[in-house]
Formats: C-alpha cells, sequence, structure tokens
C-alpha cells in the first residue's frame, strides 16, 4: 500500500485545509509512528465564511471520500475512522453518509462548536469530550492526536483528491469558492497554478469597477488590491471580491473581529486580549488604528492557534492597506 | 544525549538535547522571561511573553515550546521581540488589575518588574476590576482581578490530585472559578500559590493584621514558633547563600517587633516524633492499622477525610509539631514561666497555607478551652512583612531560641523527615540503642516515591514516603489492595515536604528545593543532640507528674470531611 503514499508525494499534492502540509509526507508519518492504535480523520467541518467547497465536495462526491477514507485505514494501519462534519452538512446529507459507512470501521461525529471547533487539534479534544482548545504542537497529530494516538487527520477536499490521484485521475486541479461583489458565484474546480488573476477571469469574475479581494476565507483571509493578484492561491481555496465604492471598509473590519470575538477560546492571551481590545478600539466613532494595527501584527505573529493568527493577518492586511493608506494605488 | 551548540544574541552556549530555549535561558541565567511555564508543570504557551526570533524562520517561536538544535541562532533582544513584547505586557496589564500600591507583593512581583524593564505601564482600561475575590478555608485567597488565565494553578491543582481549581467560561469571559463539584474540595497545600506567577492567589493575610493588633496590645505576651522548613527560604532574596540566614537571626528581628519568646517548632516536632514512634511501635505489635499514615501535613490529613474518609483509622493519632508546641506552651510550659495562658498569643511562622486551617480545627482545643496556636504567618508573608518593618536579616544578631530542638526535629522540613525522625527514636525504643547509623537516607530525596526496608529489632519495616500527591492515588489503590506491603506510610502534600510548601517565598524549582533540604541535613549533621527522645525539653516534661494528663493535649481524631468549597470576600 505504500505505493499510494509514493504516489501522492509524487503529485505534490499539499492539505487543503489551509495549512498546506504535504499530504504524502502526513501519510508516511502516521504509517511509520508505530502504535497499536491509529485512526483516521476527515475532517469536514467546514465553518469559515464564504467557504463551501467542500460542502460542494461532499454533495456531489461523497462515495470517493469515503472511499479515499478506507485507503487512508488500510494505507496507515488504522483501526478506525471518524467522519467529522458540520452539523448543517450532517442535516442535509444524513441519508447519503448512512447509507455509505454502513458496516465500514467508521463514526460519524457531528462537530460540536464554532469555528475553532475545526481546526484540527481543537477537533479531538470536541471528540474525547474535553474543553474545545486547540492543543499545544509538538507533538502533532502524526504522533500524538485522537486519544493520544496517531492520527491522519484529513481535509475533504484532500482526500478527494487521494482518491483520483489512486485512479490515476490527478490534475492539480483544486476547488475554488467564488463569492461577493461578482458575477458568477460559486464552486469552480480550477488549476491550482493559475493566479488569482487568472482564476478571476477564467470564471468571467474579474470585476469591472474598483475591487479588492479576500483570500483564503471570509474571515481569516488576507485582503488584497486588485493589483497584487498575480500570485497563486496559497491559502484555502475561497475567493471573496469586494466592490470598492460599495464597501465600508471599517464595518467590514467590525465585522470581522465580532466574528473572532464570538469564537476565540480564549486559552492564549494575545488572542482573548488582542480580540478583545480590537473590538473594543474598532468599536469607536474614530477609531485608534495606530493601536488596531499593532494588535493585529502582535495577533499574526503571536497567536497560540490559526483562529488568532487569522484574525491578525486579515485585520493587519485590512487595516495597513484599506484603511490607514486611504484609496489604495491599483 | 550529544550536547549541542546554539546561540543566543551571538553568545554561544552549550545545550542538552532535549532542552528548550527557556531551559537554556534559565540554565545560564539569561532572562527571557516567562511567566506561564513553571519547570514543575507541563508547557503551556499561554502568557507568550518568552516569544524569540529563530534565524532563518519566518515567524517567531515561543521559547518555552521550542526544543533547541544544534546550531539554532536564537535573537533575544531585536526591536521586532521588543515589540511584540510590549504589546503582550499591555494585554497582561489588561488582565491583571493594576493596584500596585495596596499590593502587599509590590516589591516582590514579576510582571511589575518586567513592564518596568520593558518601559510598559498599564494602558487599556481594566476589565476585571468587577471580578471577585474569594477565601478558600481562610488559607489561600484567591484575588480574580489580578489573575491572568495562565493556568499554571489549574495544572498544580490537577497535579495535586486535587482538581479544584477549573477554567470556566470561553474567550474574554475566560475565568478561574473553583469547582462547585460535590465532590472537589480544595486541600489548602497552596500550590496553586507557589505556581502563580501574578500574586492573584496568595495565603490569606488577615493573621498579620490580628499581629499587629496584638503586638500593641501590652497585656498580651506574644510568642513565635518557627517551622523548621521556614529557615531554609530566609536568606532567598537577600543575596546571602542557603543557610546563612539562621533561625536565631529571625528571633533578633521577632524581638525587635515585640515578640517576647520564639520557639522553634523543631522542639514541637520532637515531642511528635516521641509519640509517634511509640504509636508506631504499639501498631506493630498489635500488627492494626497498618500502615500507618504521617499527619503532619494538613492538607494531606484533609485528602484523607475528604477524598479517601475510610483511610482516617490509619493516620497517626499524635498531633502535628505546631499544634504539640502550641499546646506544651499553653499549658506546661505556662504555668512554668507562671503566664496567664489566656493572655499569651503562639503565633506561627509556617511554610504552609494549609497550616492556617489547621490551627482552626474545633477539636485540637486545650483541656483549658483554648486554641494551641493563634494566628499562622507564611514564610513568604514575614520575609514582606520584615521588608515592611524595615528589618534586614543579614545585619541581625543571633539571638538563641528559648527552647532546644534536636536535629531529628529540624530535618521534619524536609520530604522523608517526619519518618527519618520517628525511625531514629523507634530503633531506640525497640534496642534501647542507638541504631548503627543515625541517618536512614533511602528516605530522603527528591523522588515522588522512595520505598525502604530496614530491620529494627524483629520487625522487617517496609516503609514509603510520598513526595508531593502527585502518585498518591496510586499509592493508596496499592494500599487498598494490599494493606500488608508497607508499616509506615509518610505523605507530604508539598513536593520536597514543608521546604516546597505553599507558603515558602517564591520561585520555587527542583533545584531550590534540592538547596533547602541541604540547609535541614547540615544543620542535623552539625546539632549535638540527634535523636527526639535525648531533648531536655521532652526529658523535663515526660518526667513530671502532669504529663500523664497533659499528654491529652498531644494526641487528636480526624473525621470524614464535607465540602467547604469557598467564601466570597469581594464582590
Amino acid at each position: 500500500m505504500s505505493d499510494l503514499i509514493e504516489k501522492i508525494k509524487q503529485s505534490g499534492l499539499k492539505g487543503r485545509g489551509g495549512a498546506g502540509f504535504p499530504t504524502g509526507l502526513k501519510w508516511e508519518m502516521v504509517q511509520k509512528a508505530a502504535a497499536l492504535k491509529k485512526y483516521v480523520i476527515l475532517n469536514a467541518s467546514e465553518g469559515e465564511p464564504e467557504v463551501f467547497k467542500d460542502f460542494y465536495i461532499l454533495s456531489h462526491y461523497f462515495k470517493e471520500v469515503v472511499a479515499a477514507l478506507e485507503l487512508a485505514l488500510k494505507t496507515i494501519g488504522g483501526q478506525e475512522a471518524y467522519i467529522y462534519i458540520n452539523h448543517k452538512y450532517y442535516q442535509k446529507l444524513k441519508r447519503k453518509i448512512k447509507s455509505l459507512v454502513k458496516d465500514k470501521p467508521i463514526k460519524v461525529f457531528v462537530k460540536k462548536g464554532g469555528y475553532l471547533a475545526g481546526e484540527e487539534t481543537t477537533l479531538m479534544q470536541v471528540i474525547e469530550g474535553q474543553r474545545p482548545e486547540p492543543r499545544l504542537r509538538p507533538p502533532y497529530p502524526t504522533e500524538y492526536g485522537l486519544y493520544g494516538c496517531p492520527t491522519l487527520i484529513n481535509n475533504v477536499e484532500t482526500l478527494y483528491y487521494v482518491y483520483k490521484i489512486y485512479q490515476d485521475d490527478y490534475h492539480q486541479n483544486r476547488f475554488v469558492c467564488f463569492s461577493g461583489d461578482l458575477r458568477f458565484p460559486g464552486v469552480y474546480e480550477l488549476n491550482e497554478n493559475l493566479t488569482i488573476k487568472q482564476m478571476l477571469e477564467e470564471t468571467k469574475n474579474w470585476p469591472a469597477k474598483d475591487f479588492f479581494v479576500q483570500v483564503g476565507g471570509g474571515a481569516s483571509g488576507e485582503f488584497l488590491f486588485s493589483g497584487e493578484l498575480d500570485t497563486p492561491l496559497k491559502s484555502t481555496g475561497a475567493i471573496i471580491v469586494y466592490d470598492k465604492k460599495k464597501t465600508n471598509v471599517l464595518n467590514l473590519a467590525r465585522k470581522l473581529v465580532n466574528f473572532f470575538y464570538h469564537e476565540n477560546c480564549g486559552r492564549c492571551l494575545v488572542c482573548r486580549e488582542g480580540v478583545f481590545r480590537l473590538k473594543e478600539i474598532l468599536a469607536q466613532k474614530k477609531p485608534d488604528f495606530e493601536k488596531a494595527e499593532e494588535i493585529a501584527f502582535a495577533l499574526s505573529q503571536l497567536a497560540f492557534c490559526g483562529l488568532g493568527s487569522g484574525c491578525g493577518v486579515a485585520l493587519y492586511s485590512l487595516i495597513t492597506k484599506l484603511i490607514k493608506n486611504g484609496t489604495p494605488k491599483n | 544525549m550529544g550536547l549541542l551548540k546554539i546561540k543566543i544574541d551571538g553568545q554561544e552556549f552549550e545545550a542538552e538535547e532535549g532542552m528548550t530555549i527557556l531551559d537554556v535561558s534559565r540554565k545560564y541565567h539569561l532572562g527571557i522571561p516567562s511567566l506561564c511555564s513553571h519547570p514543575d508543570l507541563t508547557v503551556q504557551a499561554n502568557c507568550r511573553i518568552c516569544v524569540v526570533e529563530i534565524k532563518g524562520q519566518k515567524m517567531p517561536a515561543l521559547s518555552c515550546m521550542t526544543k533547541v538544535k544544534d546550531g539554532l541562532e536564537i535573537i533575544t533582544n531585536s526591536e521586532l521581540i521588543k515589540k511584540l513584547r510590549r504589546t503582550n505586557l499591555e494585554f497582561i496589564w489588561a488582565n491583571h488589575h493594576e493596584n500596585c500600591e495596596q499590593c502587599p507583593f509590590k516589591d516582590d512581583c514579576q510582571l511589575k518588574k518586567l513592564s518596568e524593564e520593558y518601559g510598559v505601564s498599564p494602558y487599556y482600561s481594566s476589565r476585571k476590576a468587577s471580578r471577585k475575590k474569594y477565601s478558600f478555608g481562610g488559607a489561600i485567597v484567591f484575588d480574580a482581578e489580578k489573575c491572568i488565565d495562565c493556568r499554571q494553578c489549574v495544572l498544580a491543582c490537577q497535579k495535586q490530585n486535587v482538581g479544584f481549581l477549573e477554567v470556566k467560561n470561553r474567550g474574554a469571559d475566560i475565568t478561574i472559578f473553583p469547582q462547585l463539584a460535590k465532590n472537589k474540595d480544595c486541600i489548602y497545600c497552596g500550590q496553586c500559590v507557589s505556581h502563580c506567577p501574578v500574586n492573584a492567589l496568595s495565603a490569606d493575610n488577615r493573621s498579620l493584621e490580628n499581629l499587629e493588633k496584638w503586638l500593641k496590645d501590652k497585656n498580651k505576651i506574644i510568642i513565635a514558633q518557627i517551622a523548621p522548613a521556614v529557615r531554609t527560604g530566609l536568606g532567598e532574596g537577600l543575596g546571602v547563600d542557603y543557610g546563612k540566614i539562621k533561625v536565631e537571626h529571625l528571633a533578633t528581628a521577632l524581638k525587635k517587633l515585640g515578640f517576647h519568646y520564639v520557639f522553634d517548632t523543631s522542639t514541637g516536632a520532637d515531642f511528635t516524633t516521641y509519640e509517634e514512634a511509640q504509636e508506631l511501635i504499639e501498631r506493630l505489635k498489635n500488627n492494626k492499622w497498618l500502615p500507618m499514615m504521617t499527619s503532619c501535613c494538613p492538607a494531606w490529613v484533609k485528602y484523607v477525610e475528604f477524598y479517601h474518609p475510610d483511610l482516617i483509622p490509619y493516620l497517626t493519632t499524635v498531633r502535628s509539631p505546631q499544634m504539640i508546641l502550641g499546646a506544651y506552651l499553653k499549658t506546661y510550659w505556662a504555668k512554668k514561666q507562671q503566664i496567664d495562658p489566656s493572655k499569651m498569643r503562639v503565633i506561627s511562622l509556617m511554610p504552609c497555607t494549609a497550616k492556617k486551617y489547621e490551627i482552626k480545627r474545633p477539636e485540637l482545643k486545650l483541656n483549658n478551652g483554648l486554641a494551641p496556636v493563634d494566628e499562622v504567618i507564611t514564610t513568604r508573608q514575614l520575609t514582606i512583612y520584615l521588608r515592611e518593618k524595615k528589618i534586614d536579616l543579614t545585619k541581625m544578631e543571633e539571638t538563641p531560641l528559648d527552647a532546644l530542638a534536636t536535629g531529628a526535629g529540624f530535618i521534619y522540613g524536609a520530604t522523608g523527615g517526619v519518618m527519618e525522625s520517628a525511625l531514629r527514636t523507634a530503633y531506640y525504643f525497640l534496642t534501647h540503642e542507638e541504631p548503627p547509623q543515625v541517618e536512614f537516607k533511602k528516605v530522603r530525596g527528591l523522588k515522588d516515591l522512595k520505598e525502604a526496608q530496614y530491620q529494627i529489632a524483629n520487625y522487617q519495616l517496609n516503609v514509603l514516603v510520598v513526595n508531593g500527591l502527585n502518585l498518591i492515588e496510586e499509592v493508596i489503590k496499592t494500599i487498598k489492595e494490599n494493606p500488608s506491603k508497607y508499616h509506615y506510610l509518610e505523605v507530604m502534600a508539598c513536593r520536597g515536604g514543608c521546604l516546597g510548601g505553599g507558603g515558602q517565598p517564591l520561585p520555587i524549582d527542583s533545584l531550590i528545593r534540592e538547596k533547602r533540604a541541604a540547609v535541614l541535613y547540615h544543620l542535623d549533621e552539625k546539632a549535638p543532640l540527634r535523636f527526639s527522645y535525648q531533648n531536655p525539653v521532652l526529658l523535663d516534661f515526660y518526667h513530671s507528674p502532669e504529663a500523664e494528663n497533659l499528654k491529652r493535649n498531644f494526641y487528636t481524631f480526624y473525621q470524614k470531611k464535607k465540602k467547604v468549597g469557598f467564601k466570597i470576600i469581594k464582590k
């Protein structure tokens, strides 16, 4: 079965959950880990605003994803797999899921909690019934995962493409969600080497008016000017377009911070306090953007997990590019 | 295990495999700040203050969780790092309600020191000013408005197998909260206090108010008793070597403050040993209620009474040294000195927060109706009090104490000390000879569990010393399954024994515990008398006709305890 790992490695597939860790390497690490029990988890928790590609895949290709899950179990030598799924998706796909996992060593766990409960170590805490908070890494889940056992955790899209690789039908594609002020919102399968600009063009979504985008997700995604798009999409497959005239940037910043204010777990000081103070500052009529920038920067550098650093990245790019510098040049 | 070479701020250092950057900084005193990472506990990485840059890495790293690799180049003082630490310190202040002028720990505060170093003062409005203040059994105070939610206390409490403190709520509302569950209660060991980086947890301070009041009252006879472990930490922070500040220096200071008499609790320990050795022999002869378990540690007693009341009969019925000495002072000694015991106020200087709780146990009242001890002040409270009174222990003369103590009394302050002291005397009682070797070295040291076998007269004794409550549940399980496995069990709730107690000066770590223990073993080695039964104070007492009657005050009983929980002392 390690043929499959070799194939995944050669394909160059990287995790599509956002962090972009080489998938083949991850599989190999869990396969090589010596333990009596190992787990595989399908992360179908998709919880970021404006990201809906995993739902698209589950709706159309659930069978393939489950097949990949079984391949994963066999390959790494695991005993049990979990489908950890967003509760809204579960409500919609319940029947299909039940018929597919029947008689298989696959448990379905409906996600409890918010955005953070989709973070891979938090998710393990949730399955184990512990406080929904991220764990310290290292040790990484490949070594110390669910119930302390080596665990392979992959996002829906990643496992879907593993199946395509298994069938020798992988063509360096990825799924990208388009939303916001554009003509044809939706999920598209595109070549991963396309630049963001090319992606917008190919889907006929390149706006006619002045715009900026947020890439990687509607909460933690980085903000880019229309002139900064000659680069491939490295984060989660989501491109949100904002009409510059129509968008009240300060309100947008407030909305984002509110999201993180409600979703943060409070474990690490920077995120707990930083997000609270960002919210406080931005709520003022004339916010102190210098201070807000300082906080966003600290968050991007210092936060414990992706939630905090995501908040930092999004707000830092928004404040420095779109608020502090007034009208950006394209 | 090869040696690694790393560079910190351009300077080369040797490190061992497995060390974190913070470990290296601690080893070489490089001063990377850290609030939430204590060497006793697992790394949390919650406070984020120990951030550093690593050459070749895009993102800064945390020293507490980054293991060193050969050739690693670390930068701790770049503009970026200073900036991040400043932002972070402002965040910490937003969690820790600033009230430094009123704070007893203002000269003993890591956060204040760090802020001065980085030129940071509170920037944000405090959002914790309205949080509550709790008292646990009159021993420990938790001031939630100072808490930075780093969770060291929660970990320390879990490590004690207590789990009284827990994390509640999420996000900005997160808080440390005492458990409401009926089956969890505080044992007052104070390990939360020892591990709190910002003094949100501290020993109850009301005892000092009483002391001040009594010192001003001309009618009161104020007597201090100093626990053996107290002396081990007195020099810390004063820039002198361990053992340099003696209890005799402290006696001078106390008499300056207005204390009339100063005793060493080690004298009380000699009494405890004298009685406890007899009880051990009794139980061995009857082969009943073995293993006998020590009861000097009030936190351990509470642990048994609350969590394992079925083990109560195994606890020795002999009172702890502070209570015995208090009893001796307010009965036999008072009569001898012709002092009205009701005018006496016995103040215990203790390394311990649980001792504050112990003196309130109603069954410990004397047959004259008085409490043996009136107040307990911890070592840390004492050092702060002395500083406020501008008393410098390094400048004190030596004043002899008002009663003698033996080496066997001194070692009570270290883990294994009670056991060793009792074994020395038990050996004498059983054989009428001194043991060939005075020292019972197998019960010494900082291991979690210390098991030893000793042949004394006809008895092959299996003994176990439990150092900290980390592994206590396993020990209890073993005892319940196989009661005959051990004959004698010493348990101290705090690691290192009393010298690592929740009332001792901060910081604390294994190295400090070792140094403190060395002070006591050195004192024992040099002591002219090393067996409790040789103490002339005891001989005088036991030869008096009143001894038989007064000995009642040396024994006690235990009861299953219901949950006490907490009291809110500030809303």
